[in-house]
């Protein structure tokens, strides 16, 4: 249960607004951290926590498409395929993505490891193609790049190719670029 | 390399600069802030915002002082600042590096509009895709309640200001400042019918103004250096200031260019953004977003202000423009852009949310080889019955990319339908839609 586990959390997001429901979307982002996506139970005790109906907090969790409602690989691969990210090859991106694990937008690896899903801008127009895996940006993605960091998040979970700090064109001095 | 000087992006191109509480007092961070403090009043923090000319950077473009005289000035409860940083029209990603580089740029902004309206409250809206962005925000606003600039009582004054961060979580309408309440009331995020104003009827049903990102980094330098100093930037008297346009697609040197408003687009084009990326020439560009009409070779020497883009039958928008070279099929490029569009519609009203439905699925006929000859009129129709018919901008946006190619790129629709007709495979008016 959130309630106990987040006790702290959830007072202090609650504290910072007027009303109860402005929570939802935070807690919603704590039910989805706590399982992987977001339960009929999780949202049932939200709409307690909150004094909403389940429909209401239903509805919120089916209008934004961050939210799961159903369990996803452990890497959840988001491409950007918008215009700004076709033009420099995001549908090529997404043929590697299909070669090395056999799967393409919408799919499941078999052992549950990526899900691939294809999403709209990211707000990474100059850096494409590029991807977001759970929490991180990965720009300008080459063929090689792709492998390294495929590699990296099956051994590791994570890679250090993922964007820090964005800066474009990359500031003067930034190592090994040009 | 630029010949003017740069305002936002200053600071965080110099080299070693974190971004950090420290960094951005050395470099006078917070003087803006010190500076109105009970010293100057807040309908005259207005009116120096009013006389500098800045003027939105979202998207629409509006007068950022007006906006805040609207704001009732007896009202007694409270009013509440929003930051727009849901940044998702395609081809912009400026506020982003505001963001992750120098947060307390933003921040101080955020503080004196406060003060100029009188909110005790502000939140940051962000998209909830930057993560990152928003671990950098929390983490600066704690560094700045620490050292007094956030909180009760700033800096030792009766001024009490709160900044929390919101994270959106996955919807290109809550940009809209509507639905942008509406998300943040913890709603599904619907455009909300106008009037009542936000001015008046905002977060909470209460007086609220809401400013992006960019708009309110440039708040700190117009108090430092004057109204004048700003609204002499740039393009005036109508397009005072920079803008940092971000330049995508088929360039040698994508990125954000701080650009004093006015130069051509050959300018950023050619000079900052190193030119196209191979020998192939440029064919379109579009200059403000995905919301804004495509431009042709013949729009390069038009100026990037407010005005001039206009003018030329598009608009300067988020300041996202994307350029795109010989070769690249502009029905193809049109069919992209409408299926964000399809994707993005919130679905509160009936011409956008059945209009997007029917225009991708024509686009799409007609890009696979299956289009008819009557799809060119059916496309133009429904153009027209969802621009201006709807309760938010969306409508009218959604049909610029289509209106736009098939006004300047006609022949290649038609000659994909042709190409259909030739090859035989043509089908009998479906029964019914895909529906």
């Amino acid at each position: 249960m959130l309630k106990e586990k987040y006790k702290t959390e959830i007072a202090d997001i609650l504290s910072r607004y007027p009303t109860r429901r402005s929570a939802v979307l935070p807690l919603l982002y704590l039910a989805q951290k706590e399982e992987g996506y977001v339960s009929e139970p999780a949202m049932k005790e939200i709409a307690g926590i909150l004094r909403l109906t389940t429909p209401q907090v239903y509805e919120v969790v089916t209008f934004y498409t961050m939210f799961q409602v159903k369990p996803i690989g452990t890497f959840h691969i988001q491409v950007c395929k918008s215009l700004m990210c076709a033009l420099v090859g995001s549908d090529t991106l997404l043929a590697w993505l299909k070669a090395r694990l056999g799967i393409g937008p919408g799919e499941t690896t078999s052992d549950k490891l990526f899900t691939i899903s294809t999403v709209e801008c990211l707000a990474s127009c100059g850096t494409g193609p590029m991807m977001q895996i759970n929490d991180d940006y990965y720009e300008s993605i080459s063929e090689a790049k792709l492998d390294r960091i495929l590699a990296d998040i099956q051994r590791d979970g994570t890679s250090p190719l993922k964007s820090g700090p964005f800066m474009l064109p990359e500031p003067a001095g930034a190592q090994g670029k040009s | 390399m630029p010949k003017h000087e740069k305002i936002l992006l200053k600071n965080m191109e110099t080299h070693g600069y974190t971004g950090s509480l420290a960094d951005y007092e050395r470099t006078g961070g917070y003087t803006a802030l010190r500076k109105v403090l009970d010293k100057i009043s807040p309908a005259e923090v207005t009116e120096i915002v009013k006389k500098s000319g800045l003027r939105g950077r979202g998207g629409a473009g509006f007068p950022t002082g007006v906006k805040w005289s609207f704001i009732p000035k007896d009202h007694p409860g409270p009013k509440y600042l929003c930051c727009n940083a849901d940044e998702s029209e395609p081809g912009t990603f400026k506020d982003r590096q505001l963001i992750e580089r120098d947060p307390h740029q933003m921040i101080e902004g955020m503080l004196i509009a406060c003060y100029a309206i009188g909110a005790e409250a502000a939140y940051i809206y962000i998209r909830g895709e930057f993560v990152l962005g928003a671990q950098i925000l929390e983490r600066a606003l704690a560094e700045a309640r620490a050292a007094g600039y956030v909180g009760r009582k700033i800096l030792g004054t009766d001024h009490s200001i709160n900044i929390w961060v919101h994270r959106g979580a996955g919807a290109y309408i809550c940009g809209e400042e509507t639905a942008l309440l509406e998300s943040l009331e913890g709603k599904r995020g619907l455009p909300r019918v106008k009037p009542p104003f936000p001015a008046t009827h905002g977060l909470y049903n209460k007086p609220t103004v809401i400013n992006n990102v960019e708009t309110l980094a440039n708040l700190p330098h117009i108090i430092n250096r004057g109204a004048e100093w700003f609204a002499a930037i740039g393009s005036p008297p109508k397009s005072s200031g920079t803008r940092i346009f971000c330049v995508s697609g088929h360039v040698a040197r994508p990125g954000n260019y701080e650009v004093p408003m006015g130069i051509t687009m050959r300018e950023l084009i050619y000079e900052h953004a190193g030119g196209m990326r191979s020998e192939k020439p440029l064919k379109a560009i579009i200059p403000g977003g995905a919301s804004a009409p495509f431009l042709t070779t013949e729009h390069l020497d038009v100026k990037l202000d407010f005005e001039s883009v206009a003018q030329a039958g598009s608009m300067l928008g988020s300041g996202g423009v994307t350029v795109m070279e010989e070769g690249t099929s502009m029905v193809w490029a049109a069919l992209r852009l409408m299926e964000f569009f399809y994707h993005e519609s919130c679905g509160k009203c009936t011409p956008c949310r059945e209009g997007s439905s029917w225009l991708v699925q024509t686009m799409r006929r007609i890009v696979d080889g299956r289009g008819r000859k009557s799809d060119l009129e059916t496309l133009v129709q429904l153009c027209q019955n969802i621009a201006g018919r709807t309760v938010c901008a969306f409508g009218d946006a959604e049909v610029a990319p289509i209106m736009s190619t098939l006004k300047y790129w006609r022949s290649e629709y038609e000659e994909l339908i042709q190409q259909a007709e030739a090859a035989g495979l043509i089908q009998l008016e479906p029964a019914a839609a895909r529906h």
